[in-house]
């Protein structure tokens, strides 16, 4: 069912702390990890889980770290990866950045941590702000004991009990990231809107909030069916909302944790045009010179602005002596991603620039050919979303009933955004 | 300060200094002392030596202190067995585990939980008998922290000593915590409790679940944390509800958990949802609608991270084998990114062949001839593969998908021309005689060819079309000389294609399989391949033609969908979503040991459903072990029994010598000369469209060969079955100028052996005569199965020229007169039947009472075995029998007063389906 231990490796395959949870597997199969990985790798059959005769390694990197569990049951695979990314994110929390240095810097910790966080395998109290209540860094300074704090078994396992703010105050990022996939004959072969909301909560006491957006499903079954509202495909929540309440009418209520979290996700396929469209004209012409136009159309409403939009354009990688041509915007080489990069600081919507670049090929050829990796474009537009989801209301209710402000903020971005080149 | 300065004394007295150190009478100096203890395990330096010392500092008020000593409790007492159970021996009334059940009584509940925690891990079994009373009270305590604690401790207990555990009463202690009004407490005893279940010795569970503790763990999955819920769904995957209520209500308290933002969440609701589906499948409306919400999460899932994608996506390809409409219209999520990791890759790969069909095909051949320009070498043969695959999936899609292949071929990368190779092999023999006109293109790239399977599946094609490849001597020539280098399988190859090669064309060929029969028998230390050479010896020598029979015998048709898996296994990974097992694609008793792996799981019963209507596709083996399939399948017998041969045996025993003129002057090749066919649509509307009523149902004749293209023969024809005499019966007309003689006639091979009994005695036909024909037919003929199988080509020939013509034949004509089944045979051979095999068929416009139905189906040797009546339902069993032997058993629904009837056909041979279908119609109809 569960992880037998829990190793956290460096690139080389050292173990820089480990933590036996189950006993049955000898520690010492950790050795093999690392030349087994090489093998996969080498084979071309690398997959995060090896299994050997002995166990079934799972492993996920981060930092040039390995992060590696042992099983030798039939574990929940799913549990398994969710949770060493969690243990990634909780230490990340901690230490601010999970590398070799602040592992070794902080072992005791993370001890105490790998102590708190998984129970003969099975995961326990993940949430780090919980944690950090009764697991610090300066625990030596402490003379009082520590005590659990509630929260630990509490049904809110998410929020402590007597926070205290001077000001109360809520914010809220529509965040909608938009994923495009074209193929190179400039057919959009998918496109999909991965929006997030995203809340910065400073509130005092235990606010009970509901959040109102003009959900389709909502909106027609209370007979609003025409005012403008959005069908989100598929909705994911934070722990902290009340899911059962969600699938009976809708609402989206809950007690929030405290600073900033993901409220929600939420997943629709658009048939909007994409707004940004690159049309790309590469002319090879071997052993001599490469030649790229780019021409990037804004296919937004006029009165909105993309900001720091990158275009990245891959070049061979043995491409020599650049050279650009553009109206707008700073066009910049990078050798060390082979790729030509193209910023514009602010791009209107309904507008159209060039870029031209041209590149020196040798005149012997490489042996090993290159894939054909796609161009790619990151932008950001301000108080746009793609979908036209709305905050309609916050309401924050506390006992004390004291009065908070809610911001809202909206931005639509890049995505996964990749356009194929032929 | 950072711990960091630990690790750093790496001076020669160490251990002899941390001794002093770690009695030093100074709190804090006593702490570093263990903290530089601890750094030293983490970096593998083996400590034990410090035991009595570092336990000795137990005794703390200090929790960081307390907790670093109980780590190196729990790591040395394992792998220093003996100094542990020393060390309790020796102070054994202070340490170390009465200062941990002192700990369990600590007015901290941190440090209780922490001192029950500790002790269940320090597996020596000496240890247990302190840890019971402790344990009984962590239990009970009141402080929830501290009994989710004690919880898990009663699994760990039960790892070390399952008897302890059932004796000392913790079972009933952890049931009764199911009710506990703490979710997290909850939650924690069903995974103890699970834990538990599945380790039992006996395979067995100790505690199954009531329904009254469902409810509660359904409201506690509302309020603990995600981990949780987790554990709590996975018990409930375990529970087989009591009726269609209580599963429909256990879909409507989970389905809210697929908006959980942790994937593992998602996937274990939709482990119980599919579960609960298979129970519900007879509520055809609540599965739809249940389909429906799964799609969006599953998809969703695919926007997690990498790793969780992967098992995902390994799950997926489970799901979509069980229940393909959920994903069907999600196509465009598996196509892939360019940045996904290449194990991402590979699976989306899988799962776009599993969901392409007719509607999305365009789509996804344009993605996959992508894919194969891509550089990652892995990647871009399994896409070169999952074109071949499309192929014989999609069959429209055949022919693009065969110019994609050649578009590949035709770039010269080695890697690509070679996988290509491999799969339109697997094409040619899904669809014999179409698309073999590309062979040369194939033979241009023979010398690049250096993998095995590449050349194996080249060997195999030349072989196989040995007759239209002019030079295929000089090839396999070519092969041979460095015979001995090849690989297994290419020899093997090898030798069957010289073989058949030599049966299609012996005239200058002889010399070549001498050469290859004595390189397999004579210079070969493979037993496989002296034993294949030897029966192919022995075969030539003794009945020339009897090996042309089993050499050149037809092959069963390739399956459509490759690599599915069992259904029995499939079911049993279903119930295993999110786990190992359903990464794998295995059962977790294949790669876990003893008896940890648990019973056996599997999918409940159907309640109230039919089985499932579509016929199933064959389970062939996956595409590695393919070749090594169409190599034996050349012995193999063909799914209808070899009949006798067309020539009789000589005793000629001289393998070059006169018994193989007969080969030599073969008859005619009809195969390649079907153009005339008519379309078979048409045809059998036409034969199906008219009625008349004969004592045997015999369709009215239609026109086989036009008189324009048997410049001037026109035929008319039909077949009927009079008193077990099969015949064809035509109607030959001269529309020709001048007077038409020397009749004969001749049949290509045939799915049922047909063939003239008689050579065909017309007498010459004048200009504008018309004359009536009847030629009697046996099924002693050459078996070749044909698509559609009824097809029947022929030959005829007269002073003009050879005509060929394509028809079908009625498949009534092919009831044998002793298709008379017992009724208790009839019974058993029904149930033993799979279900699979199963296929259901609605009638219209049925004629007359049941009485008369059974008569008139009587009449075409559709004999009814018994007659039931259910409910104001007539339920007529019948049976029938085909010239080849294949059994058919039938149950015929008839309602009085309606014209509809629904049938249910059983057969081993389930393709003859869809002919016996039509049968009925006709001759219900008629």
């Amino acid at each position: 069912m569960s992880c037998s231990a829990i190793y956290i490796l460096d690139v080389k395959g050292k173990v820089l702390i480990s933590r036996n949870y189950r006993g049955d597997i000898d520690m010492s199969v950790i050795d093999k990890f690392m030349p087994l990985l090489m093998e996969k790798e080498e084979e071309g059959l690398l997959t995060p889980i090896i299994q050997t005769v002995d166990c079934t390694f799972a492993y996920i990197k981060t930092n040039n770290l390995y992060l590696v569990s042992t099983t030798k049951k039939n574990a929940n695979i799913a549990l398994v990866f969710v949770f060493l990314h969690k243990l990634v994110q909780v230490m990340a929390e901690y230490f601010k950045e999970l590398e070799e240095e602040s592992i070794r810097d902080n072992f005791v910790v993370i001890y105490e941590l790998l102590d708190e966080l998984l129970d003969f395998g099975y995961p326990q109290t993940t949430d780090s702000k919980i944690l950090q209540e009764y697991i610090t860094q300066e625990g030596h300074k402490l003379e009082i004991q520590p005590r659990i704090p509630v929260a630990v078994t509490n049904a809110v396992s998410w929020r402590s009990e007597g926070i205290k703010y001077r000001k109360n105050e809520v914010f809220l990022d529509v965040i909608e990231s938009v994923n495009l996939l074209a193929n190179s004959n400039g057919n959009v072969l998918r496109s999909e809107i991965v929006g997030a909301i995203k809340m910065r909560v400073y509130l005092s006491g235990m606010p009970e909030l509901r959040l109102g957006l003009n959900d389709k499903v909502l909106f027609e079954s209370t007979g609003r069916g025409k005012s403008k509202s959005v069908e989100l495909e598929d909705v994911k929540f934070h722990q902290c909302v009340r899911l059962s309440r969600f699938e009976i009418d809708r609402t989206i209520s809950f007690i929030p944790p405290d600073g900033e979290f993901e409220l929600m996700s939420y997943r629709l396929n658009t048939h909007v045009k994409p707004l940004i469209w690159i049309e790309s004209v590469i002319e090879r012409h071997a052993h001599s010179r490469v030649e790229y136009m780019i021409k990037a159309k804004s296919q937004f409403k006029r009165r909105s602005t993309a900001n720091n939009v990158e275009i990245v354009i891959p070049v061979p990688h043995d491409a020599d002596s650049p050279k650009f041509k553009t109206t707008i915007g700073t066009v910049k080489y990078a050798p060390e991603q082979n790729s030509v990069n193209w910023t514009i600081k602010s791009f209107p919507g309904g507008k159209e620039y060039l870029m031209r670049a041209h590149f020196g090929l040798p005149s012997v050829e490489c042996e090993d050919s290159e894939g054909k990796p796609p161009i790619q474009v990151k932008f950001e537009i301000p108080y746009f979303t793609t979908s036209g989801i709305q905050v309609r209301y916050l309401k924050i209710i506390e006992k004390s009933g004291y009065q908070a402000l809610p911001w809202v903020r909206y931005i639509t971005q890049n995505g996964d955004y990749q356009l194929r080149t032929n | 300060m950072t711990d960091s300065k630990y690790f750093t004394t790496t001076k020669k007295g160490e251990i002899f200094e941390l001794k002093s150190e770690l009695n030093n009478d100074k709190k804090e100096k006593k702490k570093e002392a263990v903290k530089k203890v601890i750094a030293s395990m983490t970096v593998g330096k083996d400590v034990s030596a410090l035991f009595p010392d570092v336990v000795n500092c137990m005794q703390t008020d200090n929790l960081e202190l307390k907790k670093l000593v109980y780590l190196y409790l729990m790591n040395y007492a394992k792998s220093q067995p003996d100094m542990a159970i020393m060390a309790v021996n020796t102070f054994v009334k202070e340490l170390p585990s009465s200062q941990l059940a002192k700990d369990c009584e600590d007015p901290n509940p941190l440090i209780r939980a922490l001192a029950v925690r500790t002790m269940g891990c320090i597996r020596v079994d000496k240890i247990t008998e302190y840890l019971c009373e402790p344990l009984r009270k962590c239990l009970k305590d009141e402080d929830p922290y501290v009994r989710k604690t004690a919880a898990v401790c009663v699994a760990k207990l039960y790892d070390i000593s399952s008897g302890l555990v059932e004796d000392q009463g913790f079972l009933e202690q952890l049931k009764e915590l199911l009710s506990d009004s703490n979710p997290m407490v909850v939650a924690n005893a069903v995974a103890a409790l699970s834990e538990i279940n599945e380790s039992t010795p006996n395979g067995q569970p100790l505690v199954e679940l009531s329904t009254n503790t469902i409810n509660k763990l359904l409201t506690a999955l509302n309020e603990c944390t995600e981990w949780g819920q987790v554990f709590i769904l996975d018990s409930l995957s375990n529970y087989s509800p009591r009726d269609d209520r209580e599963a429909q209500s256990i879909c409507e308290r989970i389905t809210p958990r697929l908006a959980h933002a942790n994937a593992a969440v998602v996937l274990s609701a939709v482990k119980v949802l599919i579960k609960m589906m298979e129970i519900l499948a007879g509520d055809t409306e609540f599965c739809n609608t249940m389909s429906k919400k799964l799609a969006p999460p599953l998809v969703t899932l695919l926007s997690s991270e990498p790793e969780v994608q992967y098992v995902a996506l390994r799950n997926i390809n489970l799901i979509v084998q069980k229940k393909p409409d959920i994903l069907k219209h999600e196509m465009k999520v598996f196509f892939v990114k360019y940045n996904d990791p290449i194990y991402v890759k590979l699976e989306k790969l899988d799962i776009m062949i599993r969901l392409a069909s007719q509607v999305n095909i365009a789509q996804v051949l344009s993605e996959l001839k992508e894919y194969a320009t891509e550089v990652d070498v892995d990647f871009v043969r399994k896409a070169v593969r999952a074109i071949g695959r499309c192929a014989i999936k999609v069959e429209p899609s055949a022919e693009r998908c065969v110019a994609t292949l050649l578009d590949l071929i035709q770039t010269k990368v080695n890697y690509v021309v070679q996988e290509a190779i491999v799969v339109i092999k697997d094409i040619f023999r899904k669809y014999p005689n179409k698309y073999e006109s590309i062979i040369s293109t194939l033979c241009e790239n023979l010398d690049t060819l250096d993998e095995p399977e590449a050349r194996a599946s080249m060997v195999w094609i030349i072989g196989e079309y040995a007759e239209r490849i002019d030079n295929a001597d000089e090839l396999l020539d070519s092969f041979l000389e460095g015979f001995a280098d090849e690989n297994a399988q290419v020899q093997l190859q090898l030798l069957t294609a010289v073989v058949k090669l030599f049966l299609k064309r012996p005239q200058h060929t002889q010399g070549l399989v001498q050469h290859v029969l004595s390189l397999a028998t004579q210079d070969s230390d493979n037993p496989d391949l002296r034993d294949r050479g030897f029966i192919y010896w022995r075969l030539l020598s003794t009945d020339p033609a009897a090996a042309k029979e089993v050499v050149l015998a037809d092959k069963p048709l390739i399956s459509e969908e490759t690599d599915l898996l069992e259904p029995t296994l499939l079911d049993e990974l279903i119930c295993h979503i999110s786990s190992l097992a359903s990464v794998y694609h295995k059962p977790p008793t294949a790669f876990v040991e003893g008896r940890s792996a648990g019973i056996r799981k599997t999918l409940p019963a159907r309640q109230g459903s039919e089985e499932a209507s579509a016929p199933e596709a064959t389970v062939i083996p996956n595409q590695e072990s393919l070749i090594g399939d169409l190599l034996s399948m050349d012995l193999g017998a063909p799914a209808a029994p070899v009949s006798a041969p067309i020539v009789a045996p000589t005793s000629n025993v001289d393998l070059l010598g006169g018994g193989l003129d007969i080969l030599l002057g073969g008859a005619p090749d009809i195969n390649s000369a079907a153009a005339v066919a008519p379309s078979t649509t048409g045809l059998l509307g036409d034969i199906f469209g008219l009625s008349a009523a004969p004592a045997m149902y015999t369709p009215p004749k239609v026109c086989w060969l036009p008189a324009d293209k048997g410049k001037g023969l026109e035929i008319h024809g039909t077949f009927s079955r009079r008193a077990g005499q099969i015949s064809m019966d035509m109607t030959l007309t001269n529309k020709a100028m001048q007077a038409m003689s020397g009749f004969a006639v001749q049949f290509n091979k045939n799915s049922f052996g047909i063939a003239p009994a008689s050579p065909m005695n017309v007498p010459v036909l004048q200009p504008g005569q018309s004359l009536e024909y009847s030629l009697t037919l046996n099924t002693a003929g050459p078996v070749q199965r044909m698509e559609p199988l009824t097809t029947l080509q022929v030959a005829i020939k007269n002073n003009v020229d050879v005509f060929y013509y394509a028809c079908q034949m009625p498949i009534q004509v092919l009831f044998t007169e002793d298709g008379t089944l017992d009724k208790r045979v009839f019974l058993t051979t029904w149930r033993d039947i799979p279900s699979a095999n199963e296929v259901q068929y609605t009638v219209n416009d049925i004629k007359g009472n049941t009485d008369a139905v059974s008569s008139k189906m009587t009449l075409s040797n559709i004999f009814t075995i018994a007659k039931r009546n259910v409910e104001g339902q007539d339920m007529l069993y019948q049976s029938l029998k085909l010239t080849n032997n294949i059994w058919v058993l039938l149950e015929l629904k008839l309602q009085p007063g309606v014209s509809t009837a629904t049938l249910s056909l059983k057969s081993r041979s389930v393709e003859v389906a869809p002919y016996v279908f039509q049968a009925y119609d006709s001759i219900l109809k008629n």
